[in-house]
């Protein structure tokens, strides 16, 4: 599937929390596609850390980076001092108005706060307009559509079909809707059609936005996967650890403990 | 009167800066202010009222979202969220947060995670309270370095929220935006205004003799060792455990 990815695409990845396809990660690097552009949705931590440590990544489009309990996300933060990224500072809904404006083939969407942030003073592509539905007046921020290449993130399941489940997690849908390509793992793949039965149906998002789908038990390791298994939160401390230089993530990276225990 | 643990003194302001809200959200990482909020539901329950609504991001137990991350914002920036916590690598004397970096963006010296939601929810939650417990002056500039959240906005721009409040490991600030800027409320036991002066690098308004911080009685004192820290346990657990601890050698 990493084969989809060509150089100087914009990835969209999703929170930690939401299911991350870190079984792609590997695959990712390994294919080797640079100048890659990230977009957080809202925010990244391992799979982005790993991608800017592994030199595939040109800008950072994100609210936050971090390894949540385990500290700071310490490639992104190395390669941010160095200047060897660019980054594209955001805010939480900023990102998912980004995605919804593409997702109703919208060329921006109007977004209340960031007026006086250093957010929005670095960021070009962002408008102030005045509000033309008030009497004069009332600045309010353009977010201009968020259309990415590619979409990756892992869910329990998917059927024979290319119906994917993405239960509540109704930003994965929003980023499929915004992107050309949209890769999905999944714990497994079921026999029955997901659209048949209205109880499923609800958090399914449909084959018709899904270009791919491959079965990895376990892809979201050392993240957790709602519904299915927690975080290995002592994995990701020792990513933390070994990333803090250059050399020990290159080690972390090579060493065959990337599969799931 | 019992001996109670500075993080019970944090816990029980926050309850009582929360009173009278809805619907409170609380940060994934952040048990001190859950706790607060989980005091005050219980204290309101205990008197056969209505307790506020809790959510906290990422917890899959406290979380009544079903249209995954934008809905907490869409929920807040239609006037359902009343109260949040906001935290700060940098915090300064006009309220101003910065979450993302010391030092010259974008190549700061220091990069810390990002604005995450702060450049929104500080301009439409009504009840901002800001919350650091490391009072130093390396935390509270002069003026920050980067601008993640404005402490105010210039009249025009819409503005339903914003902070109302600092609680630090010292004391407690009162925000007034028509300054704008912070006011020492009250001093927590064992400082003193001196010792904040010091911790502080910005100018603030004071009492000549501050109060100090109004401790919690012996039945809110129960109700937070007992309710509070069994439930804030399912999501903190590492967090509950600690506090217990903690309390086990001031009982013994």
């Amino acid at each position: 599937m990493a084969k989809h990815i060509k150089p100087g695409m914009r990835l969209a990845l999703p929170v930690d929390y939401a299911g991350v396809s870190m079984a792609m990660t590997q695959p990712i690097i390994e294919h080797g596609a640079g100048d890659l552009d990230l977009v957080c949705v809202p925010t990244g931590g391992l799979q982005v850390d790993q991608l800017v440590g592994a030199g595939l990544v040109r800008t950072v489009e994100t609210s936050a980076v971090s390894l949540g309990e385990a500290g700071g996300a310490p490639r992104f933060n190395a390669a941010a001092k160095d200047g060897a990224v660019r980054l594209k500072d955001a805010t939480c809904p900023a990102i998912h108005a980004g995605l919804m404006a593409a997702q109703k083939g919208s060329p921006f969407m109007p977004l209340r706060g960031l007026i006086g942030t250093d957010l929005l003073r670095h960021r070009d592509d962002w408008r102030v307009v005045d509000n033309p539905l008030a009497d004069g007046g009332d600045p309010i921020v353009l977010i201009p559509a968020i259309k990415p290449d590619v979409t990756i993130f892992h869910v329990p399941m998917a059927d024979r079909f290319g119906n994917v489940w993405i239960g509540r997690r109704r930003e994965l849908a929003a980023m499929a809707y915004a992107s050309r390509i949209t890769l999905v793992t999944v714990e497994r793949i079921v026999e029955q059609n997901l659209l048949a039965d209205e109880m499923s149906a609800a958090g399914v998002l449909p084959a018709l936005y899904v270009t791919a789908v491959g079965r990895a038990p376990k892809g979201a390791w050392p993240y957790g996967l709602w519904g299915e298994y927690p975080a290995d939160s002592a994995e990701i401390a020792r990513y933390a650890k070994a990333a803090r230089t250059a050399d020990g993530f290159s080690a972390y990276m090579a060493r065959a403990q990337m599969e799931p225990a | 009167m019992a001996e109670v643990l500075p993080r019970e003194v944090l816990i029980c302001t926050i309850a009582r800066l929360l009173d009278g809200v809805r619907h409170v959200a609380v940060g994934a990482s952040s048990p001190i202010p859950a706790a607060g909020a989980m005091l005050l539901r219980a204290m309101k329950e205990a008197s056969g009222a209505v307790g506020p609504r809790i959510s906290i991001l990422g917890s899959v137990e406290h979380n009544f979202f079903t249209n995954g991350s934008a809905e907490l914002f869409d929920c807040a920036g239609q006037g359902r969220i009343d109260a949040f916590f906001l935290g700060g690598g940098q915090i300064d004397g006009l309220g101003n947060v910065n979450l993302v970096g010391a030092g010259d963006y974008p190549r700061s010296s220091v990069r810390w995670p990002g604005s995450f939601g702060s450049a929104y929810l500080y301009f439409v939650v009504p009840r901002v309270i800001l919350f650091r417990e490391e009072h130093t002056p390396r935390v509270f500039v002069e003026k920050v370095d980067f601008i993640s959240a404005p402490g105010v906005s210039p009249d025009g721009v819409f503005r339903s929220g914003g902070p109302i409040a600092l609680l630090t490991g010292k004391g407690l600030f009162h925000f007034d935006k028509t300054r704008p800027g912070f006011e020492l409320e009250s001093v927590h036991p064992g400082h003193d205004l001196a010792e904040i002066k010091e911790a502080t690098g910005f100018r603030f308004e004071h009492d000549a003799e501050p109060r100090q911080t109004v401790l919690p009685d012996r039945a809110t004192l129960d109700l937070l060792r007992g309710r509070v820290f069994d439930e804030l346990a399912e999501t903190y657990p590492e967090f509950a455990a600690q506090m217990r601890r903690e309390l086990g050698t001031v009982d013994a």
